[in-house]
């Protein structure tokens, strides 16, 4: 038995290290990670306090109060915006220091109530604003990054090991015999997942919805739109992956190095506010990014199209940009 | 001459490794069944599927009605590959009619399922055929597009006995619609019975070619001997006789019975057993590619 097992093993360990695209894939992938997580993650531990500055950067040397300790200082550029995010409880306190000293408090919000207790503290003259507003709940908050998570996985994988199997298979080559274009085969794939996708997530919105109950400000047709965009960018996202490929491990390499940085950087779980700005510049890459940043602004704060249309234009232009790539660099059969 | 349906013109295809067809042109004329045949390695499936237009040559090309494959040969050529998979979890007539909708113009899904003899298994999952069943499937959706040429690769291969000749009574008689046909075969059978023109291939060339009535009476102006090869003396292999071991036979080729057996009687051969017959395909076939195996 040892035997037979040993020679099986060893059969396929050959396989596997022949296989260069998946062995550089298995090896490099969690070191990314980790890298990747020690750069989002890492560094001082998280303060206690989020206090918003009216200002296009912060310069810690022009007032004492910025030198607390335990507290995040968050540079705003723009009041309107910064108020929003107080009044949602995104941030504990907002100040302006630029000129004579004024801040502005969320009534409701008891962590805003200590902020303000060490801004006068330091700052005993600064003239108080307030607003009220309750924080957001989380599940009002997350529920649609968890949408948009299955949509990614559906989209990524679904499409992505359908197209490599076919391939292994034989079944693309017999395709390929045919009229049938690159083109219209992953047109045809892309529609497929694109249905079942929008199916899926209006059942989930709508018994989500009915289970617990979440916030939603927007047009629900704003939102389906921006689901058939995001959907779409996604589904040709994953045919570029399978477009070409026909070893399973390479392809999961792949899916799995798209999909793990779009779980942590996209704001499925968290926020990425206060994370480091080339952080966010690569967050807003993703397409799922465009698709949370967007179905929040619609769910939680009754954002129309004007407001979301650079989300829904990015989706549609990596759509339309992954598709071509992916008919371009189509492989019907195993080289 | 008429103008040939499918023209090959100095094809060649190399990989790093070896070449798998080195310079092979010939014309598949309008109507007949055309043989490509040869050793396993010999370059037959590389050629067909240069010719079907999914495998590019390194050198070389194909012409179908006098222009390069385009969308006019896709749209009327049908193909039976060597192996082929389908899409799971459709029935034999949602395969048909997955592949009657890539093209333009083409038989009823009905009419196709009629002429393979698959009325009974319309209904059934494609994945519970028998051999036989599932090559008369991949056969119909080969003819899904009523092509005017059938590329059939090894249609036999794998079936058995009364499935093969079932399969070839099928392509006679879409051959009685005087349909194109190109057929690979390991089977000289399967060639004899049903090609008008055949090629021989061996180490991506071409060793004979023409009618296989003609290419017999240009190789074969003899007769052959058989007799068992336990019964065979070893000192009769002296004789000044064509002598070839074939398995577990001996052949003996000649033009002339008498003067053979009157020879083999003088040497004491044992002759109980021995069998006379005219050459075949497989003979040819053996005369002109070997019968040492390949490495």
């Amino acid at each position: 038995m040892i035997r037979r097992l040993a020679s099986v093993l060893h059969a396929r360990n050959l396989e596997f290290l022949r296989d260069r695209g998946t062995l550089a894939f298995t090896v490099l992938l969690p070191v990314m990670l980790v890298i990747g997580m020690g750069l989002v993650f890492g560094g001082p531990e998280r303060p206690l306090f989020k206090v918003g500055v009216l200002a296009t950067h912060i310069d810690y040397g022009s007032h004492p109060f910025l030198h607390e300790r335990y507290v995040e200082f968050i540079a705003l550029p723009h009041e309107a915006e910064a108020v929003h995010k107080l009044t949602h409880q995104q941030i504990d306190l907002l100040v302006d220091l630029s000129g004579v000293p004024r801040y502005w408090v969320n009534t409701d919000s008891p962590k805003g109530y200590i902020a303000e207790k060490l801004l006068l503290a330091a700052v005993p003259a600064a003239r108080r604003q307030s607003v009220s507003g309750a924080a957001l709940r989380y599940i009002d908050w997350l529920f649609p990054g968890i949408l948009g998570m299955n949509m990614m996985f559906s989209c990524l994988f679904g499409v992505g090991y359908v197209v490599l199997r076919y391939r292994k298979s034989g079944f693309l080559k017999r395709l390929h015999a045919t009229p049938l274009t690159a083109f219209e085969f992953l047109s045809a794939q892309v529609l497929s997942r694109l249905g079942l996708i929008l199916i899926v997530t209006a059942l989930l919105y709508a018994g989500i919805g009915a289970i617990i109950g979440f916030h939603n400000s927007g047009n629900l047709l704003l939102l389906v739109l921006l689901a058939v965009l995001g959907a779409l960018s996604m589904i040709a996202l994953g045919l570029t992956v399978a477009a070409r490929f026909s070893s399973e491990e390479l392809v999961g390499g792949l899916l799995n190095m798209l999909t793990w940085p779009m779980m942590l950087l996209s704001g499925i779980w968290f926020s990425l506010e206060g994370s480091p700005r080339w952080v966010q510049w690569v967050a807003h890459a993703f397409p799922l990014t465009h698709v949370l940043d967007a179905a929040r602004a619609v769910m939680l704060d009754g954002a129309g199209l004007a407001q979301i249309a650079p989300n829904l234009l990015f989706l549609a232009a990596t759509a339309l940009a992954f598709l071509a790539f992916g008919a371009w660099s189509f492989r019907w059969r195993i080289d | 001459m008429t103008a040939p349906l499918i023209e090959v013109r100095d094809l060649v295809k190399e990989y790093p490794a070896t070449t798998a067809v080195a310079g092979v042109s010939f014309r598949v004329p309008e109507g007949v069944c055309f043989g490509l045949l040869g050793p396993n390695g010999a370059g037959k499936t590389t050629t067909v599927e240069i010719m079907e237009g999914i495998l590019p040559p390194t050198a070389g090309e194909v012409r179908y009605r006098g222009e390069p494959l385009g969308p006019r040969f896709r749209e009327e050529a049908g193909i039976l590959f060597q192996k082929t998979a389908l899409q799971d979890f459709l029935t034999v007539r949602q395969s048909i009619a997955l592949f009657r909708g890539l093209y333009h113009q083409g038989l009823d899904v009905d009419a196709v399922i009629r002429l393979c003899a698959l009325e009974k298994l319309a209904g059934r999952d494609r994945r519970k055929l028998s051999g036989g069943q599932e090559q008369r499937l991949l056969l119909a959706i080969a003819l899904v597009n009523d092509p005017a040429v059938l590329f059939l690769d090894e249609p036999t291969t794998g079936l058995d006995p009364q499935a093969r000749r079932n399969f070839w009574e099928l392509v006679q008689s879409i051959k009685a619609q005087r349909k194109t046909i190109l057929l690979t075969t390991h089977y000289m059978e399967e060639a004899e019975l049903l090609c008008d023109e055949i090629v021989i291939m061996d180490r991506g060339r071409i060793v004979a070619q023409g009618p296989p009535r003609q290419l017999l009476h240009e190789h074969f102006a003899e007769v052959l001997l058989e007799l068992p090869r336990q019964e065979f003396p070893e000192t009769a292999r002296a004789l000044p006789l064509k002598i070839l071991d074939a398995s577990d036979r001996v052949e003996i080729t000649t033009d002339d019975i008498e003067s053979t057996l009157r020879t083999l009687l003088a040497a004491r051969v044992p002759l109980g057993r021995l069998r006379i017959r005219p050459a075949n395909l497989e003979d040819l076939f053996l005369e002109l590619t070997g019968r040492e195996l390949r490495p």
